[in-house]
């Protein structure tokens, strides 16, 4: 082979290229395949965003002040497992919980610590909350308007993706209607008075890490979405008023083209089924806006630096794939939540993309690649099949009461640990390249231990509270949530007054567990 | 050999719903030719005994990754003891630190699994339980 001549800058499109073209479509342009900004990252770099929190609200709000400081552009809120279910911190399910996975927020007070010394005004911030998330959202606005800022301006993104529990991650409290209630409700009070708050991050992240492929992923979230609009075009909103807000959350995960083409594919039928099956017309509607996680399954306890390696690609294909926003995994991940210099490795990882790879200055450069064009097609296609199905259910609530999709992901995790066991799959470190005894891989890292006295110090916080706040305007408080959620009025109003009463998120959600009942799956393998 | 099957209870205690793991490792008992009942999320230890105490099982499988282990795990033990059903082994799935696990295998867990243990060693396990009994 003779030396190729370096590509011409000036090169002009022939004519076939242009048709080409006109098929891949362009940046920027419906249906948004190759980006929904003309220019992505050369205009705007994607937001950096850690997913950070434990122990205490004010262990948390140090780490927050930290990643700021060390050039992080948004914050993301864990919660831990009491919050995310709606236990304060003293209830009895809450015992050795407190503060594990996430930081505990029982009530306003926690709040309040929680974002001490960060203006809410001017950084915006993403809460990981599903069940309770309409309370928690409650409870941030409040802090937004102690701190002056303008509710209106206020900028932010809710998970509050109640579907994906039922199918995938499994932290439901209600039964799905009065969930979807809920979350119609944040939808309706966002389209009129936060109209920058993203009220709904619809996330095919925890269905993947439960196992999916990742058009599962992708066919299961697009769903979930129609699912959404459907509620809130049901409450009399139209499609224009409240579709711009609606996010997207996706795994990031190994399979590097699959991933790119997985995004892709996501923008294009997003696009064109907001436009052709709900007539939407505003282009915001149609453009599908998405952070990015990079997968934590895919992190190994054996040889735990191989992790850096893997989250830097999965990270690249989530920049590649035209991510607005992006977590990247720390590389102690599969032992417990990461510690200082892990998270900080991480973000460098992100930084090291942006600034040194030159892979923002283009944005889908492999658009128009026969083999990444092929596989979007064929993503798009396959997720229009699960749609269709779906659809013939009766809808996603129907297919998660039948155990759709639960069977679905279930089966397919099944059979790539199959794979793993028979060598198929290959896991650097795990099933080949294994460097002698695995023992011991622990020692090459200081993992983070959480206190455990985070969860005595919570209690005692909780106990003073209940002391020194007006108890005569909590009970007053938490009897009109109660008319309110027997009523089908929107909920937000009562909720706010509630949370500014300080009445806990426990005693927030006991009220509704006694107005909608619990929702409990039955258990299948 | 024995040709009546194992019986195994796989549990997921606590307020975690990752159930990706366990329910992998009930497909995987049960294509081993055990007898698994799986008890679904959220289970106390009391329900997680009291489950196995109805459906006569050898072997628990407990599947936690919450962090939650050290104030699960020894609850479940106390309750086997106090029901007279120190002959049921427990067998413990997840993201639990090395000092941790021995820490539990002290306290009389059969076996601790870490991340990225193979099916086929749970398995042997399982079987290596219920014939050291």
């Amino acid at each position: 082979m003779g030396i190729t001549a370096p590509p011409d800058p000036a090169l002009k499109l022939t004519a076939d290229q242009t048709a080409a073209d006109q098929t891949i479509g362009q940046p920027g342009v419906f249906p948004y395949t190759r980006g929904i900004h003309k220019d992505m990252y050369r205009s705007r770099l994607w937001t950096m965003r850690q997913f950070s929190g434990f122990s205490t609200p004010e262990e948390t709000n140090e780490r927050y002040h930290y990643l700021l400081e060390q050039g992080q552009t948004g914050l993301s809120v864990a919660f831990d497992l009491p919050t995310l279910m709606g236990y304060d911190s003293d209830h009895a399910m809450s015992e050795g919980e407190v503060g594990k996975c996430g930081a505990p927020i029982s009530s306003l007070a926690d709040m309040e610590t929680l974002f001490n010394g960060i203006p809410l005004a001017d950084v915006t911030v993403s809460m990981t909350i599903n069940s309770p998330a309409a309370v928690i959202w409650a409870m941030y606005l409040a802090v937004a308007e102690k701190q002056g800022a303008d509710l209106s301006r206020v900028g932010g993104t809710l998970q509050n993706d109640i579907l994906k529990e039922y199918i995938a991650q499994k932290e439901y409290i209600f039964p799905p209607r009065p969930s979807m209630r809920l979350v119609t409700d944040t939808i309706e009070y966002g389209a009129k008075h936060t109209p920058r708050f993203n009220p709904v991050s619809i996330s095919g992240y925890h269905i993947r890490e439960a196992g999916s492929t990742a058009l599962q992923e992708l066919a299961f979230t697009l769903r979930d979405g129609l699912e959404y609009v459907d509620w809130a075009l049901a409450r009399g909103l139209a499609i224009d008023d409240f579709a711009p807000r609606l996010s997207f959350f996706f795994n990031a995960h190994n399979d590097f083209f699959e991933e790119i083409a997985k995004y892709r594919a996501a923008r294009k039928l997003w696009a064109t089924l907001m436009r052709d099956r709900y007539g939407a017309k505003d282009e915001r509607s149609m453009k599908l806006r998405f952070h990015a996680q990079t997968a934590g399954c895919s992190l190994t306890w054996q040889q735990p630096y191989n992790n850096v390696v893997r989250t830097a690609i999965q990270a690249m294909a989530a920049v590649l794939g035209g991510a607005q926003s992006l977590h990247t995994n720390s590389l102690d991940e599969a032992y417990a939540l990461p510690n200082e210099h892990a998270v900080t490795l991480a973000l460098r990882t992100q930084q090291v993309i942006a600034y040194e790879s030159g892979i923002k200055d283009v944005p889908d450069p492999f658009g128009g690649s026969e083999f990444l064009e092929q596989l979007t097609c064929d993503l798009e296609a396959g997720a229009r099949d699960y749609i269709r199905k779906i659809d013939e259910m009766g809808g996603m609530i129907s297919a998660i009461e039948r155990g759709y999709p639960q069977t679905e992901i279930a089966s397919a995790s099944y059979e790539f640990q199959k794979k793993v066991e028979r060598g198929e799959a290959v896991i650097v470190g795990v099933n080949k390249f294994q460097s002698g005894s695995n023992q011991g891989a622990e020692k090459q890292i200081d993992t983070l231990k959480i206190d455990q006295s985070a969860g005595d110090r919570q209690c005692e916080k909780l106990r003073r509270l209940r002391e020194t706040r007006h108890n005569g305007e909590v009970a007053r408080a938490l009897g009109a949530l109660r008319s309110a959620a027997d009523g089908s009025d929107n909920l937000m109003p009562p909720l706010l007054d509630a949370v500014r009463a300080y009445a806990t998120l426990g005693e927030i959600c006991d009220v509704f567990r006694e107005a909608f009942g619990t929702y409990e799956e039955r258990p299948n393998i | 050999m024995n040709s009546i099957p194992i019986r195994v209870l796989v549990a997921k205690p606590g307020l975690d719903g990752h159930d990706r793991g366990a329910k992998i490792i009930a497909r995987a008992l049960r294509d081993a030719g055990m007898e698994v009942i799986y008890t679904g999320l959220r289970q106390t230890p009391e329900m997680i005994v009291n489950a196995a105490l109805q459906e006569d099982v050898q072997v628990i499988g407990l599947s936690i990754l919450s962090g939650a282990h050290s104030a699960i795990v020894p609850r479940v033990l106390e309750l086997l003891r106090e029901k007279d059903m120190a002959g049921v082994k427990v067998i413990v799935g997840g993201i639990i630190p090395d000092d941790d696990a021995r820490d539990l295998e002290r306290q009389g867990v059969t076996a601790v699994f870490q991340p990225g243990a193979s099916l086929e060693a749970i398995v042997a396990s399982v079987r290596n339980a219920v014939q050291a009994a």
